[in-house]
């Protein structure tokens, strides 16, 4: 049973489809970065797997409709929107307890465990905290959630740069146990893109490539071209071509290493590159 | 039930005015009391005053809990939205429909309730150091005791605050929630604002006023019919006679009641559809 399965996904706001038909299938045990521009129906693709909106098309999370099943399927999912939204009212210890009273899969010592690690106590408000402690916080409870599926969107916006590596590194040292899903989005690609095993490109409401990141390595390629073969590079149909100081760059998608060799410095595209060449060269 | 039971500790903790601005209010009023014996002791035993500090402390903490819980009511499903702690909430496997329960409880249970204990708690404290300071004067306690028949007197503060807070005042709160869960400001003006134009609608389409009249009734607690008081609104546990079967047997209770379910399930669906930006 894939973890995520859509067909045909449509999620409408007035006249603009957020969602504009989404065919989609993500197996357990991979970490999937959902890449898009603003408005290109990330948060409204994470709100319809989470079942926080009505959506039209076939959808099923872990082999449930999540807008007909939201509370049972809210045993096995964890999210974090945003970590700006945990209760700036309540008391560390309070949402300790709140989650592990009202949340069957929540090991309440492992949460312990982990902010045993940071500096924040449990008697401190949230309001009390830095936004770096509130992150710590929201993860700790969140992986201590036994959840099948994690999903996050943009969780480190507004962190700095510290908090964001810290952030990554805790999930997949800490959490990520093979067979747990996440699914992400992210503005930042460049601090995610050694974590992922899948990306998605999202434009428009559309899907627009889905690739694992293996793929991704053995199938593009891009070259730092001599000024003087830039003709020859050109001839060779590259996906894109961009300029930096001096030098031509170019994508190109199952072309030949040696050949591309020949013309300049061979690399692999990082994620941003290919999501320009991808999504701005379809524009 | 445990999802039910944790979430109203949740509102507690969130909340804490619920609990603290009735106790403060006891405080200040048992000072007052303290302020009336040290004054005028004369009347602590005279028939005709035995009763107004007791009205008084009741009077009191039904007008605050009444405050608090109309606060409360507006506040409740509007906070969430506005510091955007609902998509945390909606993170945890707890519904919509336990999430809305355990708030409309605060206002339409738990308030009455602890309105109820409170200020029993202080009428006790009260009557005990009027006994003491009787006693100490050779006056006799027993006659105080008995025309301040404490326990009839509890009674009908119970089946008061029930009745009329809780039960009669149900479709307001339920009102107050609905419009907390759909305003995107300015919860109080939207709640107030609709009732203001059906009745100047009314006023103006047929130069009547029985939307006001009604809920003007609704809201005094005389067209709950649950007592009949005669002269006024001060219950003097002699001659007040609880009419419970002529309040459950009025349309008005049984619609109030269909109301407030209407409004909460609507409170709740709207929870489950919006989402914060």
């Amino acid at each position: 049973m894939p973890c995520i399965e859509s067909r045909g996904l449509r999620k409408t706001f007035g006249a603009t489809a957020a969602l504009d038909g989404i065919d989609l299938r993500i197996e357990e045990g991979r970490i999937v970065g959902l890449i898009g521009p603003n408005g290109a129906g990330k948060t409204t693709a994470l709100n319809a797997i989470l079942g926080l909106i009505p959506y039209e098309g076939q959808l099923a999370v872990l082999g449930r409709d999540p807008w007909a099943q939201r509370d049972d399927l809210m045993r096995d999912v964890a999210f974090i929107a945003d970590v700006a939204v945990l209760p700036r009212w309540i008391r560390v210890s309070q949402v300790l307890d709140y989650v592990g009273a009202v949340h069957p899969r929540f090991d309440r010592s492992k949460a312990e465990g982990f902010l045993a690690k940071t500096t924040i106590r449990r008697n401190s408000k949230v309001r009390e905290l830095s936004k770096g402690m509130v992150t710590q916080l929201h993860l700790a409870i969140v992986m201590a959630v036994d959840a099948r599926l994690l999903v996050l969107d943009e969780p480190t916006l507004g962190l700095d740069l510290l908090y964001r590596k810290q952030f990554y590194d805790t999930l997949i040292n800490d959490y990520f146990d093979g067979n747990r899903t996440v699914l992400v989005t992210t503005h930042q690609v460049e601090e995610l893109e050694h974590v992922l095993t899948d990306v998605l490109f999202i434009d428009r409401g559309r899907i627009v490539f889905e690739s694992t990141m293996e793929d991704v390595e053995s199938r593009y390629l891009e070259v730092l071209v001599h000024p003087e073969r830039v003709d020859a590079a050109r001839a060779l149909n590259p996906l894109y071509a961009r300029q930096t100081i001096g030098r031509s760059i170019l994508l190109f998608e199952g072309a030949d290493r040696e050949q591309l060799a020949a013309l300049g410095d061979v690399r692999t595209p990082s994620i941003a590159d290919l999501f320009v060449a991808v999504v701005g060269g379809a524009r | 039930m445990k999802a039910l039971v944790w979430s109203l500790r949740r509102e507690l903790w969130e909340s804490r005015s619920i609990y603290l601005a009735p106790v403060a209010v006891a405080c200040a009023a048992f000072v007052g009391f303290l302020i009336y014996v040290v004054h005028s002791p004369a009347k602590l035993a005279a028939s005709g005053t035995i009763a107004q500090p007791y009205e008084a402390v009741a009077g009191l903490l039904m007008l605050t809990t009444t405050i608090v819980a109309a606060v409360y009511s507006l506040d409740a499903l509007y906070g969430e939205r506005r510091d955007r702690s609902i998509l945390f909430w909606k993170s945890l496997p707890v519904s919509d429909r336990t999430a809305v329960l355990a708030k409309a409880s605060i206002p339409i249970v738990i308030l009455p309730l602890l309105g109820f204990v409170v200020t029993v708690i202080v009428q006790l404290i009260m009557a005990g150091i009027s006994s003491a300071i009787l006693a100490a004067r050779g006056l006799s306690v027993a006659a105080f005791w008995e025309q301040l028949s404490f326990g009839h007197r509890s009674l009908l503060l119970f089946y008061h605050l029930i009745a009329v807070h809780g039960l009669s005042w149900a479709p307001v709160f339920g009102w107050m929630m609905l419009v907390s869960a759909w305003a995107r400001r300015a919860p109080l003006v939207w709640a107030l604002l609709p009732p203001i134009a059906i009745a100047i609608v009314e006023r103006i389409a047929f130069n009547t006023s029985r939307f006001g009249h009604m809920l003007g009734r609704r809201l005094s607690g005389s067209e709950s019919v649950a007592t009949s008081v005669p002269g006024g609104m001060m219950m003097d546990p002699m001659t007040t006679h609880v009419t419970a079967g002529r309040f459950l047997g009025a349309p008005g209770f049984w619609i109030g009641l269909v109301l407030t379910a209407l409004f909460l399930a609507a409170a709740v669906r709207l929870r489950r559809y919006q989402v914060p930006n």
